[in-house]
């Protein structure tokens, strides 16, 4: 696989980066699926990169990150809860609860719990 | 080919490179965030194919052409990716083209070189004919063997 930005054989800018072979293997592996030609090849790869440039900017322009300068996962978590055009990613992007705020909480049910007796 | 579980992931380096390039100067991005980047990519492939795929089925056509990919997108909620993808997609078919034509060239020359070495006649008037066809089949075999790289 290629790894430079660079069309070997025509020395243009290659307009994408993610290899295309391993999209395609990603698309073959949705049912139904029998045939891909060769631009809706090229356009689903494309289309990806755009994807993660939009999640990840979106999602750090939406997070907390700015004062820390980093972009975490729950930026991303919110981001696909918020946002509705990422809301296929909540099963992937689970917001999580801190161990001990849920320890917390299950002790809170039993306490309740045992109020009724 | 049997596929391994990562095969359905997309390179690290790259997906990282492609982040950082859509971030302002020096963010961090936590080890974390940058794998769940990769896998919503891998997912985002997942429902677009499926998503244009409906388009082509519902045009009783067996294979996904570019216009069911837009079409995805839109119905996705992403027109924002429209333009730069039919930009993209112009440059990408005229390199493509270049290739075709360049490789062309090379398989005419290797020929005549065969023809002056062998010293054999042959009848171009004949294959002048059947180039326009064989082209489809053979940009078809092309395609598949540069995808395949």
């Amino acid at each position: 696989e290629e790894e430079t930005n660079y069309d070997q054989a025509s020395g243009n800018k290659k307009t994408i980066s993610l290899p295309i072979s391993r999209v395609r293997l990603i698309m073959k592996s949705s049912p139904d699926v029998s045939s891909i030609n060769q631009d809706a090849l090229f356009l689903t790869t494309k289309a990806t990169e755009l994807f993660v440039q939009h999640l990840a900017l979106s999602s750090f322009n939406n997070g907390s990150g700015k004062d820390t300068n980093t972009l975490s996962y729950s930026d991303l978590a919110n981001t696909a809860q918020e946002t509705e055009t990422f809301h296929f990613l909540t099963d992937i992007l689970p917001k999580k609860i801190l161990a001990r705020d849920y320890l917390n909480s299950l002790e809170q049910m039993q306490e309740e719990e045992e109020a009724d007796y | 080919m049997a596929e391994r579980p990562e095969d359905l992931n997309l390179p690290n380096a790259v997906i990282t490179r492609i982040i950082k390039e859509a971030l302002p100067d020096g963010v961090n991005v936590s080890k974390e965030a940058r794998r769940a980047i990769s896998q919503a990519a891998s997912v985002f492939v997942l429902y677009a194919t499926s998503c244009a795929n409906n388009f082509a089925m519902k045009a009783k056509r067996k294979t996904l052409n570019a216009g069911d990919v837009l079409a995805a997108m839109e119905e996705m909620e992403f027109e924002r990716f429209l333009e730069p993808l039919r930009e993209a997609l112009e440059v990408y078919k005229k390199g493509q083209k270049g290739k075709k034509e360049v490789s062309e060239q090379k398989r005419k020359e290797k020929e005549k070189k065969a023809n002056s070495e062998n010293d054999k006649s042959r009848e171009d008037e004949g294959e002048e004919e059947d180039e326009p066809m064989e082209e489809e089949a053979e940009n078809e075999a092309e395609a598949e063997e540069e995808v395949e790289n």
